[in-house]
């Protein structure tokens, strides 16, 4: 996993129309225009953000030339996930851990203050 | 507005940005105290089970800094950064790059709030590597569109419901 390809799949994931066309095609594949459907904006700009998600490699679209179905690669999704997963625990663990010292410190700091 | 808490928010504003949140229980002086001596940072600095064989911590503007962990695996990470900016008790802006993966370089600002003797910690990161600027040009992508992490957890989570 890249740094690269992580930037590419959470630029892709920064809109809500694209969020919302993965999480459609998650229940099976769909033309382009069965993607529009539930969208109030017009063909091209749906074909617009497809190719932001077959850029980045989240969507698969097929050969046949009529129809293009789309289909959901989810495999980019699990690597961003990680990758913030591991972000967050880093942090969180680290945190917890400065809590912790930061009480230690105050304690130091009442005892001397008290001599 | 709720009680803050402990516990870590994570959020990322945009593409380059991850912000996170995290409240105390201690004065900001001595939160900021915490970040700027290296026989603090090594005391805290890094995940559970871990231990920081080489803490080195020149704190001053045009300072760096470099730490290298050791996991329960003996496996090492070495991070490294420089100091941008400090202002006590307030702000520190610093460089943070993972030797591992070097040339990737974030700029963390970090700032800290004061209420009723506890600090609220909020750490920006602004990931600025050329590619990401590049492809967000190639793409046209509009910034500033609000992605969240538990936004990924909520669609990923949807996802499996789906494919269930």
């Amino acid at each position: 996993m890249t740094t690269l390809q992580l930037d590419t799949t959470f630029a892709a994931l920064s809109d809500p129309t694209r969020r919302a066309i993965l999480a459609r095609l998650a229940t099976g594949e769909a033309t382009v225009t069965e993607l529009a459907e539930p969208f109030a904006i017009s063909l091209p700009a749906i074909s617009k953000h497809l190719k932001v998600l077959e850029r980045a490699g989240l969507i698969l679209r097929g050969r046949d030339a009529q129809r293009r179905p789309c289909r959901l690669r989810a495999a980019p999704l699990g690597d961003a996930a990680e990758w913030l997963g591991d972000y967050r625990k880093f942090w969180e663990e680290s945190f917890d851990r400065l809590d912790a010292y930061l009480q230690v410190l105050q304690e130091e700091e009442e005892r001397d203050g008290r001599k | 507005m709720v009680a803050s808490s402990h516990t870590l928010t994570v959020t990322t504003p945009s593409e380059r940005e991850i912000v996170m949140t995290r409240t105390f229980d201690a004065p900001r002086e001595l939160v900021f105290e915490a970040h700027s001596k290296a026989e603090h940072m090594r005391e805290w600095w890094g995940p559970r089970g871990f231990t920081m064989p080489v803490c080195e911590m020149d704190f001053r503007p045009g300072g760096a800094y470099r730490f290298v962990q050791r996991g329960p695996d003996g496996e090492e990470y070495a991070f490294r950064g420089e100091l941008r900016e400090i202002v006590r008790p307030e702000r520190i802006v610093w460089t943070f790059e993972f030797e591992g993966m070097p040339g990737n370089v974030s700029v963390d600002t970090m700032t800290l709030e004061e209420e009723d003797g506890r600090t609220t910690i909020t750490a920006t990161s602004v990931f600025d590597s050329v590619e990401q600027r590049d492809g967000m040009l190639e793409s046209g992508m509009e910034t500033g569109a609000a992605e969240t992490y538990d936004r990924l957890a909520e669609l990923l989570e949807k996802m499996q419901e789906a494919s269930a």
